[in-house]
């Protein structure tokens, strides 16, 4: 099965989308890289290639995991399966 | 695959080796560029290196100046210089700088003189330098000669799942043979500033980067007057799915795979521990952070990139990679090696590194990168205040 979402590392609660997009309701084959493992899960908005996908339920306050470290915060609640980019998380540096 | 054990290059006067054989005219301040320009319009086969600066500046601006105008003089891929300033003082001591390598070198100011008879008597000496480096040919070196610098562009977030890995995994395959490496772009690792931190070598140089990254941190701090949107992420990061600065640097971080940094380098600074994996404090804007690796004599620049930066350099060959399929179908003609089956998972990262050092060694060899091949030269010098 063709993989759609790539994930860093097991501890990650975001994936990447590799294929020119998804579209809400499909079932996605994800790949979690550290571990050479497979999981689905199924999107709720249409989601270009490059672009995160939430792979859990998120609340506002909560930390974005990526590559298995802190990459931001989540200023706007996030369900599974959305969306995850500048409209709902915010940098901690700048 | 079997990594070649050499690599075809232009033996210079130091023990260096070039990947390219050029012959250049630099002008010392943004006045002399006009005279600079003229000069290698009539020498065919010479390029002028005009910039905008090198009048008033002072203090360790000056220093970074005089650095990177003598580093670039003396990098290996180039065969003799050609300077031009207006003042005869900051015109020899350039020349000086650069006369250590034992290259041909020579300067003109352009006081008393004017730019007519300045541009007749530098296009005579620059037709015999010429003329000279022409005969110089191709001998084999060992891969030990390669100065290889990273820097990523236009980043996304292909850049850190496939591109930037590839860059690490050719890393961690070359470093054993003795090759010189250099990462950069201070800004960027933000965020992962502390992880990159554990990979000194020694406690020593672990400490001096946190303390350079401080300090760039606290001038951006100092600076900002917003949260930094769209410069840093650029608009172009956040269009390919960077969502955060922290995101970026962990990204970013992928390309020196598993190698530790020996020490850190000031911008332009060349490296004088030997071989291995060197920090240099710089800029994350490709033209400035190329144009100073280029200065610290590094010959030849891996640039993976996302959404598609095409810098070049006009003495150290940029070479591109990239992982988006997007990018390879809509701008194929800047990228010298595509890795898109990663994220297919058709490739691996390790075929991903050899296909990378292939092309690496093709370039190495002379064959033109894309961004030779489409003229681009950016010469592009890192101011750090204001002048006096």
């Amino acid at each position: 099965m063709a993989t759609d979402i790539i994930i860093h590392d097991q501890k990650d609660n975001v994936g990447v989308v590799v294929i020119e997009k998804i579209t809400p309701k499909q079932e996605c084959n994800c790949w979690i890289m550290e571990n050479d493992s497979s999981i689905n899960i199924q999107s709720i908005d249409e989601i270009p290639l490059g672009h995160k996908i939430a792979m859990e339920d998120l609340n506002e306050g909560d930390t974005i995991i990526k590559y298995g470290h802190d990459i931001g915060k989540v200023v706007k609640s996030i369900k599974k399966g959305e969306h995850v980019h500048v409209h709902n998380v915010k940098t901690k540096k700048w | 695959m079997d990594i070649p054990k050499s690599f075809l290059g232009y033996k210079r006067e130091n023990g260096r080796a070039g990947t390219r054989n050029h012959v250049i005219v630099l002008p010392v301040d943004d006045i002399s560029n006009a005279c600079a320009e003229a000069v290698a319009n009539n020498i065919k086969g010479t390029i002028a290196l005009p910039h905008s600066y090198g009048r008033l500046q002072f203090g360790a601006d000056l220093e970074l100046h005089f650095r990177t105008m003598i580093g670039t003089g003396s990098n290996p891929n180039v065969a003799a210089v050609i300077v031009i300033g207006i003042e005869p003082k900051w015109t020899k001591k350039i020349v000086d700088g650069i006369s250590k390598t034992g290259k041909p070198v020579e300067g003109f100011h352009i006081e008393r003189t004017g730019d007519i008879g300045t541009v007749m008597k530098a296009s005579k000496k620059a037709q015999e330098f010429v003329m000279w480096a022409s005969e110089k040919q191709r001998e084999e070196c060992p891969m030990s000669d390669l100065w290889i610098s990273v820097k990523c562009g236009e980043s996304d977030t292909t850049s850190g799942l496939a591109s930037n890995p590839t860059v690490g995994n050719l890393m961690d395959k070359l470093e054993p043979l003795g090759v010189h490496l250099c990462f950069g772009e201070t800004s960027e690792l933000t965020g992962a500033e502390k992880v990159c931190a554990t990979r000194g070598a020694t406690k020593e140089a672990s400490d001096k980067f946190m303390k350079t990254w401080s300090s760039y941190n606290d001038f951006i701090l100092k600076e900002a007057t917003d949260d930094l949107s769209e410069s840093q992420p650029t608009a172009g990061n956040i269009a390919g799915g960077l969502t955060t600065i922290e995101e970026k640097a962990f990204g970013n971080f992928q390309k020196i795979g598993n190698c530790k940094f020996i020490d850190v380098l000031e911008p332009a600074e060349e490296p004088k521990k030997g071989k291995g994996l060197y920090f240099m404090d710089t800029s994350s804007a490709a033209a400035e952070c190329v144009t100073l690796q280029a200065a610290a004599g590094f010959n030849i620049h891996l640039f993976p990139t996302g959404q598609g930066n095409i810098v070049g350099n006009p003495i150290e060959p940029v070479v591109k990679l990239t992982a988006n399929p997007l990018t390879v179908k809509g701008m194929g003609e800047h990228i010298d090696c595509d890795v898109s089956k990663i994220l297919s998972r058709e490739m691996n990262l390790s075929e991903a590194g050899d296909k990378l050092i292939e092309t690496t060694l093709r370039v190495a060899n002379g064959r033109l990168t894309c961004a030779e091949a489409l003229g681009h030269k950016e010469f592009v010098m890192t101011k750090l205040y204001r002048s006096a």
